[in-house]
C-alpha cells in the first residue's frame, strides 16, 4: 500500500509537464482526495494539521522534508502519540517512530514536539486547531529514519559510568544489601529517570561536546550511583568524572530540568556531583 | 591523481578497512565478502560528490555494517 501511494504521488508531481490534456480529469479526481487527510472524519470535524519530519535512509540524497497530515481531533486520543499512531494506521503506514508503553515509563517515544523535547505519550495535543503542530526527532542526533534517532553514543556513555552496584564486601548475614530509609530517600528523584535522552539532547553543551561531555541524563545516573549508600566504589567513580570534560562542561543552562518529561532535576544532580568532586 | 577531499579520503579509508577485515575471514568465503563490500560501495556510486549529508550518512552506515560483519562469528556471506 505504501509503495502504491508513493508512486501515485510521484506521478502527480511529474505528470503535469508531460500529460496530454485528455488525462486532465483523472488527475483532478486524484487531487480532490488529498493524500494526507483523515479518511474517516466525524460529523463536525475538528481538523488539526500536524507537520512531521520525514527522511528516508534508503534515498540518502533526498533532503528531509516536513510532511503535513490533517487529523480530526474528535476521533483522535488526547496525546500526541495517539495522533502519530492514527497517522501511521490510517493515513501513511510509512511513517516511522519508536513507541512502546504509551504511558511514559519506557522513554521510547522521545521527540521534539512544537520545539520542546518530550515524550509523545505524555504530551497533550494542543486544542488550538488554528495552529499546526510540528514534530521533529530529538535535536542534534543522527537520524535513523523519520522520527527515530540514533542513540548509540548515548548508550555507550551510559555504559561507561558502570550503572550497577559495585561492592567488594558481602553483607554480614549474606542476604540483601540493606539501606536505611534516610539513605533510600537520597535516591528519590534519581531512580525515576527512564533514559529517554530528552534532557541530554536539549543541552547546548551536549550538542557541541557530545563526544566527551556526558550530558545531563548520564550525569544524573552517575550521581544516582554516587549517592547510593550501598555502593563501595564511590572514590573510583569520582576519579573517573574528575576531568575538565565529563562534568564541568555543564554550565547550568538548566534546559535539562525544564524539558524533563518526568519532572526530574538533572541540573541539581550535576550540582551535587560537582560539590562531591570539590569536597 | 587529483588531490582528494577529506570526505573522499574517508570513503577510501573505509574501503581499505573493509579489505583488511576481509583478510581475517576464512579463505573460501573471502571472495563472497569482497563482492559484497564492493557491491555495497557501488550501490551508491551515483551520489553527487557534493552531497555531503548523504555521503556522511552512508559512511556512518558503512562503519556500522563493517563493525557487524567484521565479528569473527560471521564466516560467510551470500
Amino acid at each position: 500500500m505504501a509503495s502504491l501511494r508513493s508512486t501515485s504521488r510521484l506521478f502527480a508531481a511529474s505528470r503535469p509537464l508531460f500529460r496530454p490534456a485528455t488525462f486532465a480529469r483523472s488527475y483532478a479526481t486524484v487531487e480532490s482526495t488529498p493524500k494526507n487527510v483523515d479518511p474517516i472524519p466525524s460529523e463536525n470535524p475538528n481538523m488539526k494539521t500536524f507537520k512531521v519530519y520525514r527522511w528516508n535512509p534508503d534515498k540518502p540524497s533526498e533532503k528531509p522534508n516536513m510532511e503535513s497530515y490533517q487529523l480530526d481531533l474528535n476521533k483522535t486520543g488526547p496525546m500526541m502519540l495517539d495522533a502519530l499512531i492514527r497517522i501511521k494506521n490510517e493515513i501513511d503506514p510509512t511513517l516511522t517512530f519508536r513507541r512502546s508503553c504509551r504511558e511514559g515509563i519506557c522513554g521510547s517515544c522521545a521527540m521534539n514536539i512544537d520545539g520542546v523535547n518530550t515524550l509523545a505519550c505524555l504530551c497533550r495535543i494542543p486544542t488550538d486547531t488554528a495552529k499546526e503542530s510540528r514534530i521533529y526527532p530529538l535535536p542534534h542526533t543522527y537520524v535513523v529514519k523519520d522520527l527515530v534517532p540514533d542513540l548509540t553514543l548515548f548508550y555507550k556513555q551510559y555504559k561507561s559510568i558502570k550503572p550497577y552496584l559495585q561492592r567488594d564486601t558481602p553483607t554480614e548475614d549474606g542476604l540483601e544489601n540493606r539501606q536505611s530509609p534516610e539513605d533510600r530517600k537520597k535516591l528519590d528523584g534519581l531512580y525515576e529517570c527512564i533514559l529517554c535522552a530528552c534532557c541530554s539532547t536539549s543541552c547546548p553543551s551536549y550538542w557541541w561536546n557530545s563526544e566527551e561531555y556526558l550530558g545531563p541524563a548520564i550525569l544524573l545516573q552517575s550521581y544516582r550511583w554516587l549517592a547510593d549508600s550501598r555502593d563501595e566504589r564511590t572514590a573510583e567513580r569520582k576519579a573517573a568524572l574528575d576531568n575538565s570534560m565529563s562534568v564541568y562542561r555543564c554550565h547550568t543552562i538548566l534546559n535539562c530540568t525544564r524539558t524533563c518529561p518526568k519532572g526530574l532535576n538533572p541540573g541539581l544532580a550535576i550540582a551535587e556531583t560537582k560539590k562531591m568532586l570539590a569536597a | 591523481m587529483a588531490r582528494l577531499s577529506g570526505l573522499q579520503r574517508e570513503v577510501l579509508s573505509l574501503y581499505r578497512k573493509c579489505l583488511r577485515a576481509i583478510r581475517q575471514k576464512p579463505l573460501e568465503s573471502r571472495s563472497n565478502f569482497q563482492n559484497y563490500a564492493r557491491a555495497e560501495f557501488q550501490k551508491h556510486l551515483s551520489v553527487n560528490k557534493k552531497d555531503f549529508g548523504a555521503i556522511e550518512y552512508l559512511l556512518r552506515k558503512g562503519h556500522r555494517q563493517l563493525e557487524m560483519y567484521a565479528s569473527p562469528g560471521i564466516r560467510n556471506i551470500r
